[in-house]
């Protein structure tokens, strides 16, 4: 039996066992079991990927069972493994099996531990079975899997209205994405016949010039087709327009929001269009359009994140604008740049969320920035570990010795190339992408000012003040109310470490790989060589920007919140109509709730009032029941009791008879 | 000459006398006992004019039975009624009325 059967089918086992199992076989065993099997399929695909690494990988695709047979339409379930899954599979089953065993510290408390191990595992399953995809159709249930697993895991602490929310927007947002997946699909079968990846990435290019006649219009078939499949890829990947969820989807417990909501499932959208990029290829509108996207969202994301307060929404918008970045590069033709940016950001994301759940963990569960403060002193091994995150997201590194933390070498690549292109577009995304890279610094440094320096603040919070019996005027001058914040046990430190090395030394290491190497691919992406020369050859000063905003954007956070810390109020004040609009997330939500939402819940209540209970009901069930209702009432009068009555019914029936039989 | 048509009469009048004693009465149960004794003297002239016009011994043979069944039927009834009387104390037809669901 191939590894490959063993690395996507392992976690499927844990987490029907896990969840099967459930109370029956008690915390501990699940936790083993499915944080076991996903450490197996870790140290599976490791091999797999450095074999690429190495060059010597080789592609297969291991058939497991047939599926559908219905005319013309055929496909089968298989397992596809190639440089672009190979990948894929180190971030997913690495970040995982961190999670898993994070958790371990993060959940002790939890009373529904077996669950969470299972949906945890399940996700993994349905991500594994995603990027192995080697048909349209395979990769749809592992989309739809994820997207489940993702519902299921915001909303774990199903108690929490909140949380219930969060989950349902999640997946009602999720299948308006989905939608148009389906549609790209659809589309894709009726055009090439096929709904294999292989065959329909050889007879793509034959496609190029075709119209389609869509809506009434006539369209470019590969065009329309890519910007469809794009649809659902903006949907998973939190792309602006349906973005509205990933921030919301921070009710979920931090782990999940570290694994799925920063590392995996909101990548999907990239991997995919990764996947299928001999198609977009021959798509330039559908290209435009991700790459206008992409950097809409980078920019969009990091100035709202610049005004949040929550410790995890500042990240989850952070991961919003890194995907934009990740999309403007796939939209510019680079790939390999988009793919070590997504292999690199897992790590340091992740890093980030893990550390901000154990900030959080230590702070009894306060989220919100303002209450921190001081931390550096008290949780320095969470601090390092953010630290090394920060560096990590903001790019630092140094030019000259080629050398810097992971994020320097994947976000520099995607800004060079997107200078490189040369279109309108491209210089576009590369400015909106420096400044959102100035942005992503301010914000990113904040979130570290406002948690690891300063004077503590906690006594503020409510959950400490909850800890500590205190209140702030009680604590008086001790603006720490007495609160000792406690280091995270060794099962959240332990990934934390890890994932700073993956932070740390991902890009410095992969970086030849990813960005200069078509033998490395090996196909399973479009490599175009002629952009990547064009990228090493441009100006200094385009190499030099993104480090030249990352300072400027240090050296900001570092005067509003640690040399003068009232700028910020003054800001405020000063553009009060800006930072309201930017602070409540540009009105996106409000505007979803005039346009869809309300209009929704009004159209659906008058179909319930008017249609169901008017029409249906009122004729149908209800009024069958009236029926039978007021018969029995008319019938109950004949009952009387009178034996008179009962005789002279008696004699009438017999008239009746007598009548009949003589007639 | 009174023929077999003048007893028939007799005999329909008394039966229609004795249902309509069944329905319209609004005394009390004894009347109905009676109106029920009456049907059946109705349908024993009947029997017996019958019989001797065609005849026919069985009709009024048939009359002795049903002058049985009826002593039979009407000291049942009286028992009947007595002890009601003791449960309820009244035999009055609008208050015998608990023979429903």
């Amino acid at each position: 039996m191939s590894s490959i059967l063993i690395i996507v089918f392992l976690p499927l086992l844990a987490s029907i066992i896990g969840g099967l199992g459930n109370r029956m076989l008690g915390n501990n065993v699940v936790k083993l079991i499915t944080t076991g099997a996903l450490f197996i399929s870790c140290a599976l695909s490791w091999p797999i990927f450095l074999s690429f690494v190495a060059g010597d990988g080789a592609s297969s695709v291991e058939p497991v069972l047939q599926w559908v047979q219905s005319g013309s339409l055929s496909f089968d379930w298989a397992l596809r493994v190639d440089a672009l899954t190979a990948v894929m599979l180190v971030v997913i089953t690495t970040v995982s099996a961190l999670v898993h065993l994070y958790s371990w510290g993060y959940m002790d408390e939890d009373p529904d531990q077996p669950r969470f191990f299972a949906y945890l595992s399940l996700f993994t399953f349905a991500m594994l079975m995603l990027v192995t995809a080697d048909n349209l159709v395979q990769m749809f249930f592992g989309w739809e899997g994820v997207g489940l697993a993702s519902y299921l895991l915001i909303g774990f602490w199903f108690k929490k209205p909140s949380a219930s929310a969060a989950a349902i927007k999640a997946f009602v947002v999720n299948r308006v994405g989905d939608l148009g997946f389906m549609l790209g699909i659809f589309g894709t079968y009726l055009v090439f016949g096929t709904v294999s990846i292989p065959e329909i990435l050889a007879a793509a290019p034959s496609m190029s010039g075709t119209t389609i006649g869509f809506l009434g219009y006539r369209m470019h078939t590969m065009d329309i087709l890519c910007i469809l499949l794009f649809i659902g890829a903006m949907g998973k990947s939190a792309q602006l327009g349906l973005h509205t969820w990933l921030p919301d989807a921070m009710e979920g417990p931090t782990p999940v929001s570290a694994l799925i909501h920063a590392a995996t499932m909101v990548t999907a959208g990239v991997f995919m269009v990764c996947r299928l990029s001999p198609m977009f290829e021959t798509a330039p509108v559908a290209l435009g359009f991700v790459t206008f996207i992409g950097a809409a969202t980078c920019l969009f994301a990091a100035t709202v994140g610049t005004t949040q307060w929550d410790i995890k929404r500042v990240i989850a918008y952070s991961t919003c604008s890194q995907l934009g970045y990740m999309f403007f590069a796939v939209g510019v033709g680079a790939y390999g740049a988009a793919m070590f940016h997504l292999f690199t950001h897992a790590f340091f994301k992740a890093l980030l969320f893990l550390g901000a759940g154990s900030v959080i963990h230590s702070m009894h569960h306060e989220q919100d920035m303002r209450y921190y403060g001081g931390l550096r002193k008290r949780i320095p091994l969470t601090f390092f570990a953010m630290l090394a995150g920060t560096l990590a997201i903001t790019g630092v590194g140094v030019y000259w010795l080629h050398a810097g933390f992971a994020g320097f070498h994947s976000k520099d690549a995607i800004l060079e190339v997107a200078f490189a292109r040369g279109t309108e577009l491209s210089q576009f995304a590369f400015w909106v992408g420096a400044f959102a890279a100035l942005l992503t610094s301010f914000y990113s440094w904040r979130l570290m000012f406002l948690t690891f320096w300063g004077k503590p603040r906690w006594i503020q919070s409510e959950h400490v003040q909850h800890s500590v019996h205190k209140t702030p005027q009680e604590a008086g001058e001790d603006t720490t109310g007495g609160y000792q914040p406690h280091e995270s046990p060794i099962s959240m430190l332990v990934p934390l470490g890890v994932l700073t090395l993956g932070a740390v030394f991902a890009g410095f290491i992969f970086n030849p790989q990813f960005l200069d190497s078509a033998e490395f691919w090996g196909g399973s992406i479009f490599y175009n060589e002629n952009l990547i020369l064009a990228m090493h050859e441009v100006p200094l000063w385009v190499k030099l920007s993104a480090s030249v905003v990352m300072l400027l954007g240090l050296f900001i956070a570092w005067m509003a919140y640690i040399r003068d810390t009232s700028i910020p109020g003054k800001f405020v004040v000063q553009f009060r109509d800006l930072h309201k609009f930017v602070f409540n997330k540009w009105y996106f939500d409000e505007l979803y709730n005039l346009i869809f939402v309300r209009p929704a819940f009004w159209l659906g209540r008058k179909l319930w009032k008017i249609g169901d209970e008017g029409i249906i009901d009122r004729f149908g069930p209800n009024g069958a029941a009236l029926i039978v209702a007021k018969g029995a009432v008319a019938a109950k009068k004949l009952q009387s009791g009178y034996l008179t009555s009962y005789a002279l019914v008696m004699l009438m029936g017999v008239i009746a008879a007598i009548t009949w039989i003589l007639m | 000459m009174i023929g077999i048509e003048h007893y028939v009469v007799v005999s329909a009048v008394l039966f229609v006398l004795g249902v309509l004693g069944i329905f319209l009465n609004r005394k009390n149960i004894i009347v109905i006992l009676m109106a029920i004794e009456l049907i059946l003297l109705a349908v024993n002239i009947n029997l017996v004019a019958f019989s001797a016009f065609l005849g026919d011994l069985t009709g009024q043979i048939f009359a002795m039975f049903v002058l049985t069944v009826a002593a039979g039927e009407a000291a049942i009834g009286l028992a009947i009624l007595v002890v009601y009387f003791r449960g309820r104390g009244t035999i009055a037809v609008d208050d015998v009325n608990r023979m429903k669901g």
